[in-house]
């Protein structure tokens, strides 16, 4: 077919498929501001910034409109200039502006787009009424004083994570962004998955933060202090503090936090190896006994929350496996039981810090982990502590944990942990076979894959599923009368790589989901059962607890 | 003043209606009708059958200006205020109203749930301007005294 | 249930020998002007007068024995301003403002005698005209789409069948293929009523060439601008022109389900279109298999819940699958994926009830009405302060000269006409230097006015053009749905400008900030109520810029109508100084002494008027 071309100021563009303009026109090199485009989510054309000018003089929203051969369009005009100016003094005027408070500070995109633009003063009143922020959610925190209403979360809430916790009320000026009778967060169906607080180009929605506590136990010199990184943190952290997005920088986390002054460091993957071993026993037991199948994982607090609130009628077959997390925590609590002791969670998540908070968790009034900290949280830290990241020596973690498996790591991308499963029940423990394990189709960032692998006399039928619009969709076909044996879900579409707390991955997921297939290929020992560590922790911290420590209930919400 | 909620208006609603999403407006209409208000109870009835989430219920609840969630009065008295009827002043007679009745822009509704006054952008009776509209029926060429008047006769029938 | 055309043409001549057979009737009006005076109660007047003197008559069209006489309670006759209206037929004799106690002298010189009352015609300038056709308001109309509507009784299908209704369905299915029907309303030049003015033709062949089935024929009955109601008469008075119509479309689209929107401050209209489709689904003109052909359609009704915005059509369309009412982005547009994301054809009431007429008459018939540009009629609801309020239509092209001073019977009270806003809050204000500009889709469109849905206040000089533009503006950014910025944050500070300049407060440079954002919002909203939402302003802005000046600089309204501009004073020697007036002042702005004259500091005036109307000795002026 003959090359097609849109000529974007006075360049000819070729049209390669792209769905709107707007695509077309950033591959022209040209960087259209917008507020409301995702490419992830619906076309919403709402904020109107996009907008640029045909050979005939009139506007038309990029965003929405597709190209055609022989369009010529303008992307910087008299006009346009005014009107965007326009468009974002009016938003300006109604937004809080204590910019230098604000969370989002440097990394808002109204204020982005306001500098960039030089609006250099605004000519309304701000007469919004005042809205007290919502702070009940352990995870995020919503401020209707500075929402543009662009809609983003609540696609984000609604198309891609079927959770429907916020949409828009009232209309006009009187619009908000709100849960159900303007009820808490806490109380209407949010499951924390932070989807939402990624996709706000402003300080609206932010992580709820626990810097202070953790501070506080830092500079606490009678408290122990120890702390856990998940797999998907170390290769998304980077991107922020001057590596690249997608390098597994663990060695200079570690030495990062012994800096800023804990006392012990350690990896969760370590006690994915864990959850490897508890999930896979529980898995053949049920197998076995025909019960409760499939069996759906449990790493995924987001996931959980969902099930509790939506689909009480599918708690018996998730697994009763504690998150990673949690595993680590109730571990380290049992080992250090005898000392003032403070554990902190880092995590590429946000509903990890609803976990933490679960009655299940709290022993005699303690919490297993005392708080958690976000990647984004993290980097705050390390800027506030003044640690140079991208010069700092990397170093191992703590004993006696400091052997982990590459099966453990890959949990941070989807379906990984179905990989790390399978790698235990599959009894061929070649080399060779961990490569035939690596692609049966559990690999790649689609929402929903699905496989079968031969099992004894049968086939195993397996599903992995990322994001919770796409487990829905697993979910009503398991209720159509479809059967599985084993379901993987993880609430963030692409799996922990793109979870709530993780700085935004601008569609670079796949860079990250490389960095951790990496370091599981680099690994000395890359099934779970393999390593050491594992054997000596049930024969001396677990013994006979392994039921009180690794695993745990769920209930209808 | 606790009124239990009569769930079963709500099932015959949507026995009649379906429970396919494109229901949800009718299924509040005739609930509006009924309890003459959007009761929050319903919320999570509805949001259930019609597997639509409560917020997003909430969300059309809101937009549409004939939902109410706070309950109404049993005359909901509606002044035009379309060109027409503005053109005739009919912001005298609202205010006229107000006054009698102790309501204003931010309370629509009498203590005791009698009236409920407020305003309508036009109810296609221009050539009866200003007209207002008491429950379905409509008024025409109002004055400010003929409306009092009109209050008055409605409180005698109704005792208060 | 008629199974073919010849059952239903067997029909039809039944229905039509009974009505010849009524020799008078009484049509009283049931319009919403003439019933919100009264006109139900001059029906059962007439009722219990009838039955009182024993005359053998009947109250519907009778199939088998029709009577001699007639009492029938017919739609809208437009001539709202002289309600309750009685119309005689076949004489054609129009009573205005009948009361209640009319009516026996009607019966008994009309029905009795044969003679006319003539102390009931209407008068103009001393001259009194007995037939109404000769009355200059109906004279200068030409009613196509409300031709039944003051003719018939719209509950009963019989009397549509008998004034040849449901006779374009005799032809659609089966003498013309889907091609033949879009080409004879493209042929016809008929376009979109609704405000656009899109060929209908154009809309119906883009959704007949989709594949993707099924498709739907949407009829938008939300009749949102505020002084319009011509669809609302329509959906109440001749519910079964718009059935046909839309069933023709579906015919010519392929489309075999219909939905009508009807706006919920419609009641009624709601009713009559419920009872006209069980009617002619009884009838077997909805449903399987129509008239025995292939073609199978039914129509369903959604109510609006109270959103202007709605009558945009993907708001429309969004509410009608449940949603909130908010326009998306175009494309893709409606034509493809409209209902349910299927092929949708959309036009509003007045468009589909001309449908009937084309396909029946022929393109060119349809082509002698009107304009080479914009053919046929349209109808107008000619409201404000002109002397004959109503309902009207008249040929595209007709002049509004002619529409105010001729058929609406010049300006009330005699005062000076000033201006004509048109198309309501999407529309603009028209002036005296267009008086003699021929009403088109295009001659409007190049003074910057639109059609719209066909809304015409008439204003006279005690009329503020600030006001009116402030009354626009607050009425759009009530209903803007807070989609889109420019719309939601844009109207809100347009109307807090204007607030402010009605209020006194207005400050240099105020209108440069309109026009600005004017320009701004029209250029840049998503929809169409958000193009045009400026439209009010910026019409008056060009026009009567000047009294924009008097507010904000002399702070002055040149009307005399804004309220806070206005100054209240005590006529010194008029004044007894019974303090009556102070007592009443909300603001303690009224001092004096007892018996001696009061004085009001008009630094503290909020000028609420409570005084005025107080003093009993109307000492106290404003101006």
């Amino acid at each position: 077919m003959e090359k097609q071309f849109v000529t974007v100021d006075g360049i000819p563009v070729e049209i390669n498929g792209e769905k709107n303009l707007l695509e077309l026109i950033r591959k022209a090199g040209i960087q259209i501001p917008t507020f409301c485009y995702h490419s992830e989510l619906s076309v919403y054309g709402a904020c109107r910034m996009c907008m640029v000018e045909n050979e005939w003089g009139s506007l038309e929203a990029a965003c929405s409109t597709p190209p055609k051969a022989g369009m010529k369009i303008k992307t910087n005009t008299e006009k346009l200039r005014k009107y965007r100016k326009n468009i974002l003094e009016l938003l300006l005027a109604n937004h809080c502006r204590d910019c230098t408070v604000c969370e989002k500070n440097n990394d808002c995109k109204l204020q982005d787009l306001a500098r960039v633009f030089h609006i250099e003063g605004v000519r309304f009143p701000n007469n919004a009424p005042e809205v007290k922020k919502d702070e009940s959610s352990p995870c995020i925190v919503k401020d209707q004083s500075k929402c543009i209403l662009c809609g983003d979360c609540v696609r984000m809430c609604n198309e891609v994570q079927n959770v429907g916790a916020i949409d828009f009320a009232f209309r006009g000026s009187k619009m908000v962004i709100s849960t159900a009778f303007g009820k808490p967060i806490k109380d209407s169906p949010c499951v924390g998955c932070g989807q939402c607080v990624s996709v706000c180009p402003t300080g609206a929605l932010v992580l709820h933060s626990e810097a202070e506590v953790i501070w506080d136990a830092l500079h606490d010199s009678s408290v122990k202090t120890t702390v856990q990184i998940a797999p998907a943190v170390r290769v998304a952290i980077g991107k922020e503090l001057g590596v690249k997005n997608g390098k597994n920088v663990m060695g200079k986390i570690v030495a990062a936090l012994r800096r800023m002054g804990f006392d012990e460091v350690y990896d969760t993957t370590l006690s994915a190896d864990l959850t490897v071993m508890e999930e896979t026993k529980e898995f053949a037991e049920r197998l076995q006994s025909g019960k409760n199948l499939p069996l759906i994982t449990s790493c995924c607090p987001a996931w959980i929350q969902y099930a509790e609130k939506k689909h009480p009628e599918l708690l018996d077959n998730i697994s009763s496996c504690r998150s990673p997390m949690q595993m680590m925590a109730s571990v380290l609590k049992e080992m250090n039981k005898d000392v003032k002791h403070f554990h902190v969670a880092v995590m590429p998540c946000t509903a990890k810090k609803f976990e933490a908070a679960r009655e299940e968790f709290i022993v005699d009034g303690d919490k297993n982990v005392d708080a958690v900290l976000t990647t984004k949280g993290l980097i705050r830290l390390i800027r506030e502590s003044g640690i140079i990241f991208e010069e700092l020596e990397p170093e191992a973690v703590d004993m006696p944990f400091s052997t982990v498996s590459g099966a453990g790591v890959i949990f941070g991308v989807t379906g990984g942990v179905t990989e790390a499963v399978l790698r235990k029940v599959s009894e061929d423990k070649t080399r060779s076979n961990l490569l035939t394990l690596a692609n049966l189709g559990q690999r790649g960032s689609e929402g929903i894959k699905e496989f079968e692998i031969p099992f004894g006399e049968r086939n195993l039928k397996i599903a992995v599923a990322s994001g919770l619009g796409n487990a829905e969709k697993v979910i009503r076909r398991l209720q159509a009368g479809e059967q599985f044996d084993f379901i993987e879900i993880m609430a963030c579409p692409g799996g922990c790589v793109n979870g709530g707390g993780q700085p935004s991955a601008n569609k670079d997921i796949n860079a990250r989901n490389v960095g951790l297939y990496q370091a599981d290929k680099n690994s000395v020992v890359r099934r779970a059962e393999e390593n050491p560590v594992i054997a000596d922790l049930y024969k001396n911290v677990i013994k006979d607890k392994a039921h009180e420590l690794l695993h745990t209930t769920y209930r209808k919400r | 003043m606790e009124n239990k909620i009569d769930f079963t208006v709500l099932d015959q609603a949507i026995s009649e209606f379906g429970t396919e999403k494109k229901a949800l407006i009718a299924i509040l209409q005739r609930a509006q009708e009924v309890y003459r208000y959007l009761p929050a109870e319903i919320f999570p009835y509805i949001a259930e059958k019609l597997d639509i989430p409560e917020a997003g219920i909430y969300g059309v609840a809101t937009f549409y200006e004939n939902f109410s969630l706070e309950k109404k009065g049993k005359y909901v008295i509606k002044i035009c205020d379309g060109t027409a009827c503005h053109v005739r002043k009919s912001t005298a007679i609202l205010d006229a109203m107000r006054k009698e009745l102790g309501l204003s822009e931010s309370k629509k509704t009498t203590d005791d749930f009698i009236f409920t006054v407020e305003t309508v952008s036009c109810l296609g009776a221009c050539s009866s301007a200003p007209a207002i509209m008491v429950n379905d029926e409509i008024y025409p060429t109002m004055t400010p005294d003929s409306a009092v008047e009109l209050l008055k006769s409605i409180k005698e029938k109704e005792n208060v | 249930m008629f199974k073919n055309v010849a059952e239903l043409r067997d029909y039809r001549n039944l229905v039509k020998a009974a009505l010849a057979k009524e020799k008078l009737r009484i049509v009283v009006c049931g319009g919403a002007g003439c019933v919100s005076k009264g006109a139900n109660k001059v029906y059962e007047k007439f009722l219990s007068i009838m039955k009182e003197k024993n005359i053998e008559f009947s109250v519907v069209l009778e199939k088998e024995n029709a009577k001699d006489v007639r009492l029938k309670k017919s739609g809208c006759h437009g001539f709202c301003e002289m309600g309750p209206l009685v119309r005689i037929e076949p004489t054609d004799w129009l009573y205005v403002k009948v009361k209640e106690e009319d009516c026996e002298e009607i019966v008994e010189k009309t029905v009795l005698k044969g003679e006319c009352v003539e102390r009931l015609c209407y008068t103009e300038n001393g001259k009194t005209y007995v037939e109404q056709k000769q009355v200059p308001f109906y004279k200068l109309q030409t009613k196509l789409s409300l031709f039944n509507c003051d003719k018939i009784d719209a509950t009963n299908i019989d009397e549509y069948l008998a004034n040849d209704g449901y006779t374009a369905l005799e032809k659609a299915p089966f003498e013309m293929n889907s091609e033949d029907i879009v080409n004879e309303i493209s042929e016809s030049g008929l376009r979109g009523r609704g405000g656009g003015g899109f060929p209908a033709g154009r809309k119906w062949s883009q959704v007949a060439r989709q594949k993707n089935f099924p498709k739907y024929v949407v009829c938008n009955g939300d009749e949102g601008d505020p002084g319009a109601f011509m669809d609302r008469s329509v959906m109440e008075d001749d519910p079964h022109r718009m059935l046909e119509g839309m069933i023709v479309a579906g015919i010519a689209t392929g489309a075999s389900e219909g939905y009508i929107y009807v706006r919920a401050e419609y009641p009624v209209a709601v009713a009559k279109l419920k009872n006209a489709i069980k009617q002619a689904t009884e009838y077997g003109l909805l449903g399987e298999n129509i008239l025995g052909s292939n073609f199978s359609f039914t129509i369903k009704i959604s109510r609006g819940a109270g959103a202007f915005v709605c009558g945009e059509g993907s708001a429309l369309t969004a509410s009608i699958e449940g949603k909130r009412g908010m326009p998306r982005v175009k494309p893709p547009r409606t034509v493809e994926h409209g209902l349910f994301d299927k092929p949708t054809v959309l036009n509003n009431v007045e468009t589909f009830a001309n449908v009937p007429l084309i396909i029946v008459n022929g393109a060119s018939w349809y082509k002698n009405y009107g304009t080479e540009k914009s053919s046929g009629t349209k109808a107008f609801a000619l409201t404000g302060n002109v002397k004959n309020t109503g309902l009207i239509e008249v040929p595209m092209g007709t002049t509004l000269r002619e529409i105010i001073f001729d058929i609406g019977g010049g300006m009330r009270d005699g005062k000076k006409f000033k201006a004509v806003q048109i198309g309501g809050p999407s529309g603009g204000c028209l002036t005296e230097e267009h008086l003699d500009l021929p009403l088109d889709f295009d001659s409007l469109k190049k003074v910057g006015a639109i059609i719209g849905s066909g809304g015409l206040v008439v204003m006279d000089e005690s009329t503020c053009m600030v006001e009116v533009a402030r009354f626009f503006m607050n009425f759009t950014q009530n209903e803007s749905c807070g989609k889109c910025v420019p719309c939601r944050e844009g109207t809100k500070r347009m109307l807090e400008i204007l607030e402010r300049i009605v209020e006194g407060k207005g400050q240099d440079g105020d209108i440069e900030l309109l026009e600005e954002l004017g320009e701004m919002i029209s250029a840049m909203a998503l929809c169409g109520l958000g193009k045009t939402a400026a439209g009010p302003v910026l019409s008056t802005i060009k026009y009567f810029r000047n009294e924009y000046e008097a507010h904000i600089y002399e702070k002055r309204c040149p009307a005399g109508e804004c309220q806070k501009l206005k100054t209240i004073t005590i006529d010194k020697d008029l004044c007894k100084g019974c303090s009556k007036c102070a007592r009443l002042c909300p603001v303690g702005a009224i001092n004096g002494k007892i018996k001696e004259p009061f004085e009001i500091d008009q630094s503290k005036c909020i000028k609420c008027g409570s005084c005025l109307s107080a003093c009993p000795f109307k000492a106290i002026k404003e101006n």
